[in-house]
C-alpha cells in the first residue's frame, strides 16, 4: 500500500535528482549534437567544477564566488581542452574520441587526487539556506529545494541563450547541418569552440552546486556520467529539450522505484532506456538527422 | 677378480656404524641449518613455490582500492603495509616483538610488496593477482577494503595455492561459508561487532527500541545488518522498522533517507562503509534525520569524523578494531602509533593497524615454521598458538582462520571535548573476543584442502 507522505517526498527526490541530470545532460547533448563528440570526461568536468568552486569557497567562503569559480574554470577548461586537443578529433573515428575524452577524463581525475587527495571535500550551502523546510504534507532540507529553482534558472538560461539569441540560432543550425552552416560562411570552429565551453560550463555549474548536497571527491563524476548518458540516449541525443525531459523522467524513476524496492531503482531506468531504445530510437525528442 | 674375504665383524662393526651415524647426523644437522633452502627439495611444487621463494627477494603483493567508493580507506592500508614491509626487512623492534625469529627480511630474504588498485572491484582485484602470480611469482596476496573483494581472493587463493591474508573485511562469510584455507582474517567482523555493541546499545537505551538500517548491497552489509538486527531483536525486542539496501558507490541518499524519515524509526544503524557512510550521514542531518534520530554504526571506517566533521560523530556509539588512544593501554600499541606517525605524519586508524598486523603475524609464521611452503606457514597458523599484538594477546582459531581479537567500542567525542585535531573518539570498553565469536560451525566453513 501506498504511504503519501512518502511518494509525494519522492515526488520531490525525483524532481531535484531529474533537474540537476537535465543540467548535465544538456551539456553533453549539446556537445555531441554540434560536434559530434561524445564527451566522455564530462564527469570529470563535473568533478571539476566543485572542485573550483570548492576551493574558492575555502578562499572567500562565498557561496556565490564558488558557484561563479567552478562554472568559469569548467568553461575555460572546456575551451582549451576543445582547442588543442578535440578539434583534431572532429575528422577522426568514434573510437578515437571516445579514446581521448576518457584518457582526458582519468587524467583530470587523478590530477585533483594528486593535488587533494582522496578525502571528501565539503561545501557549506549558503547561510540561509541551511536547515530543513516545513512543506505541510513534509520537512524537505532547505538547500534542496534552493536547488531545484537555482537548477530551474540556470536551464532556463540555456534555453534563452540557445532559442532567443543570434549565437543559439546558428548553435541549433549547427546541430541540425553543421556542413550547410559552414557553407553559408560562419565560422563553425568558433561555433565548436563556443559550444564545448558552454556544455563544459554547465557540468562545472552542477558540479558546484550539487556540492553541498554531496560532498566532492574525485571519483565523484563517475556514476553521474553513466546516469547522463542514460538521460541523453532517453531523451533523444542531440537535444535540449529532450535532455530536460530525459533528466526529470530519470529522476523520477529513481525515486520511485526506491519508495518500492531500492535495489531495483537502477534496473528500472535502464528498463526504460531499453524501452526507448526499442520502441523510439532517436529517444523522446530526437530525430533521426541527428545520428 | 676377488679378494682376499675379510671377517663381517671388521667391515661394519658395532662401533664403526655408530660413528658413521653419529657423523651422518651430524652432516645432516649442519646442512639443514646452513642451507636454507633445504625445505624446497622436500616439497612438491605448488602455487608459485619453490620458484617465487628461490631468489634473494620474495614478492608479495596489495590490490587495493586506491580510487572509487573505498578508496580513503584504501591509501591507508596501503601505507601501512609498506610501514610493515620496511619494518620486516630492517628486523624493526615493533615487528619482533611479533615476530621474534625475524632478523633482517625473512629467512634471509628481502620483502618486496608489489601494488595494484582494485577499485574496491572483485574482478580487477583477482585480475590483478593472476597477473602477479604470472609475472613476479608472488608468495603472499593481500587486499580488500570491500568483503566482496576479500571473497573472491578467497577463493582464488584455495585455487592457486597462493596464501592470502584479507585486508579490511567485515563479512560473516569471509571467515564463514566463504572460508578457504589459504586465507587468514586478523580484523573483526559483523558478528563479533554485533555482539560487542549490542550490549552497550541496550545498556544506554534500554530494550524495545525501533531502529532504521541501512545496508550496502553486498556481503558485508547483508551479514552486519543480519548480525546486528538478530542481536537486538532476540536480546532486547528492537524493531527494525525499514532496511534501506543501496548500491555500493550511491551518491545521492535522498530516496533513502525519505523511505527513513518515515519509517518512525529512533534510531539509525548505518552499515554504510567509506564514501557511501560519509554521504549518507551527511545527507541524513540535510534531511533533518539526525540529530532527530540517534545515529549508531556497528562497524567503524577510519575517516569517519574527519570527513564528516566531529559534530556528526559526538555521542555516536561505533563497533571499532582499533583506535590510537589504545596505545595507553598497549605498549605494541603506542609503539606502532608513533612508528606509523613518525613516518606519515598523522595517527593510524584501524584499517592501517590491521593491514600493519597482518603482515607481522605472517612474517611471524613463516619465521616460526621455517618455511616458504604453504602448507607449513598454514599449519602454523593453525597451531593457534597465542602471541602478542597491538591490542594484547592474540590467536587463531583453527577451524575458520579467524584471529579472535577484542572488539573496541568507542564513543564520538563532542568537538569542545578534543584535545587536538585527530582526538575523534573515547574508548569506552575492549571487549575479549572469544566470547564474542559464533560457533566455529556456525557460519558453514569449510576450509579445503591443503595441497
Amino acid at each position: 500500500m501506498i504511504n503519501w507522505p512518502t511518494f509525494v517526498s519522492q515526488l520531490f527526490n525525483g524532481l531535484v535528482l531529474g533537474a540537476l541530470l537535465a543540467l548535465i545532460s544538456s551539456g553533453l547533448t549539446i556537445i555531441y549534437g554540434m560536434l559530434g563528440v561524445l564527451n566522455l570526461a564530462h564527469g570529470a568536468m563535473f568533478m571539476l567544477g566543485g572542485y573550483a568552486g570548492w576551493l574558492a569557497y575555502t578562499q572567500t567562503n562565498s557561496f556565490i564566488i564558488a558557484v561563479l569559480a567552478g562554472s568559469i574554470f569548467v568553461m575555460l577548461v572546456g575551451v582549451v581542452m576543445e582547442r588543442l586537443i578535440i578539434r583534431h578529433f572532429y575528422s577522426r573515428p568514434h573510437e578515437d574520441q571516445l579514446l581521448v575524452t576518457f584518457g582526458l577524463g582519468i587524467v583530470f581525475v587523478e590530477a585533483v587526487r594528486f593535488c587533494f587527495g582522496s578525502l571528501s571535500k565539503a561545501v557549506s550551502a549558503p547561510a540561509g539556506l541551511v536547515g530543513i523546510t516545513p512543506l505541510g504534507f513534509m520537512f524537505y532540507p532547505t538547500y534542496r529545494l534552493a536547488l531545484l529553482g537555482i537548477v530551474g534558472v540556470a536551464l532556463i538560461a540555456l534555453y534563452l541563450v540557445l532559442y532567443r539569441t543570434r549565437i543559439g540560432m546558428v548553435v541549433r543550425a549547427g546541430i541540425e547541418d553543421s556542413a550547410m552552416v559552414d557553407a553559408l560562411g560562419i565560422d563553425v570552429y568558433k561555433i565548436f569552440m563556443l559550444v564545448f565551453g558552454i556544455g563544459a560550463m554547465a557540468a562545472g555549474f552542477a558540479g558546484i552546486v550539487n556540492a553541498p548536497v554531496v560532498s566532492i571527491a574525485p571519483d565523484v563524476g563517475e556514476s553521474i556520467l553513466v546516469q547522463t548518458f542514460v538521460v541523453v540516449v532517453i531523451g533523444g541525443v542531440g537535444s535540449f529539450p529532450g535532455a530536460v525531459l530525459g533528466g526529470l523522467i530519470a529522476g523520477e524513476i529513481i525515486s520511485i522505484t526506491s519508495m518500492f524496492n531500492p535495489g531495483y531503482s537502477y534496473v528500472m531506468l535502464f528498463v526504460a532506456m531499453t524501452l526507448v531504445l526499442v520502441l523510439r530510437p532517436y529517444g523522446l525528442l530526437g530525430t533521426a538527422a541527428r545520428e | 677378480m676377488v679378494g682376499r674375504q675379510q671377517p663381517f665383524d671388521a667391515l661394519l662393526s658395532r662401533r664403526a656404524m655408530l660413528k658413521q651415524t653419529a657423523a651422518l647426523t651430524a652432516a645432516l644437522g649442519v646442512t639443514l641449518r646452513f642451507t636454507p633452502h633445504a625445505w624446497a627439495a622436500d616439497h612438491p611444487a605448488m602455487g608459485t613455490f619453490p620458484t617465487g621463494a628461490s631468489g634473494d627477494t620474495v614478492n608479495i603483493a596489495a590490490s587495493v582500492p586506491r580510487t572509487g567508493t573505498y578508496a580513503v580507506q584504501g591509501e591507508d592500508e596501503l601505507k601501512s603495509w609498506q610501514l610493515a614491509v620496511e619494518h620486516i626487512n630492517i628486523g624493526d623492534p615493533l615487528l619482533q616483538k611479533i615476530a621474534p625469529k625475524v632478523k633482517k627480511g625473512l629467512l634471509g630474504k628481502k620483502v618486496n610488496l608489489l601494488v595494484a588498485d582494485s577499485a574496491a572491484k572483485p574482478n580487477q582485484a583477482v585480475q590483478e593477482q593472476q597477473r602477479f602470480i604470472n609475472e613476479n611469482k608472488i608468495i603472499l596476496m593481500t587486499g580488500s577494503t570491500s568483503s566482496a573483494v576479500a571473497v573472491a581472493l578467497n577463493h582464488f587463493a584455495q585455487r592457486e595455492k597462493i596464501l592470502y591474508v584479507t585486508g579490511i573485511s567485515g563479512s560473516n562469510d569471509t571467515t564463514g561459508k566463504d572460508c578457504v584455507r589459504y586465507s587468514f582474517r586478523q580484523n573483526f567482523y559483523g558478528e563479533t561487532a554485533a555482539n560487542a555493541i549490542g550490549p552497550v546499545l541496550v545498556k544506554q537505551f534500554g530494550k524495545n527500541r525501533k531502529a532504521a538500517f541501512m545496508t550496502p548491497d553486498y556481503t558485508y552489509g547483508h551479514t552486519v545488518t543480519k548480525s546486528v538486527n538478530e542481536y537486538l531483536s532476540k536480546n532486547a525486542g528492537w524493531q527494525m522498522v525499514t532496511n534501506q539496501v543501496s548500491p555500493l558507490g550511491t551518491q545521492d541518499f535522498s530516496q533513502y533517507l525519505t523511505n527513513i524519515a518515515n519509517s518512525g524509526a529512533e534510531f539509525l544503524i548505518n552499515v554504510n562503509w567509506g564514501r557511501d557512510a560519509v554521504l549518507s550521514i551527511q545527507q541524513a542531518k540535510q534531511f533533518g534525520i539526525l540529530p532527530k534520530m540517534t545515529l549508531v554504526v556497528p562497524y567503524q571506517l577510519p575517516f569517519l569524523a574527519k570527513e564528516t566533521g566531529p559534530e556528526l560523530t559526538a555521542g555516536v556509539y561505533a563497533a571499532t578494531d582499533f583506535w590510537w588512544t589504545l596505545e595507553d593501554k598497549y605498549p605494541l600499541a603506542k609503539m606502532f602509533v608513533e612508528a606509523f606517525y613518525k613516518k606519515y605524519n598523522y595517527r593510524p586508524e584501524w584499517g592501517a593497524n590491521n593491514a600493519y598486523m597482518s603482515f607481522a603475524i605472517w612474517a611471524r609464521m613463516v619465521s616460526e615454521a621455517s618455511s616458504f611452503y604453504p602448507p607449513d606457514i598454514i599449519k602454523q597458523y593453525e597451531k593457534g598458538i597465542t602471541f602478542p599484538s597491538t591490542v594484547g594477546e592474540v590467536h587463531f582459531r583453527p577451524q575458520n582462520h579467524q584471529l579472535v581479537r577484542p572488539v573496541v567500542i568507542v564513543r564520538g567525542k563532542a568537538p569542545r571535548d578534543m584535545k587536538h585535531n585527530e582526538d575523534y573518539w573515547e574508548v569506552v570498553e575492549v571487549v575479549p573476543g572469544e566470547s564474542l565469536m559464533q560457533k566455529p560451525d556456525a557460519f558453514g566453513c569449510s576450509l579445503g584442502e591443503y595441497t
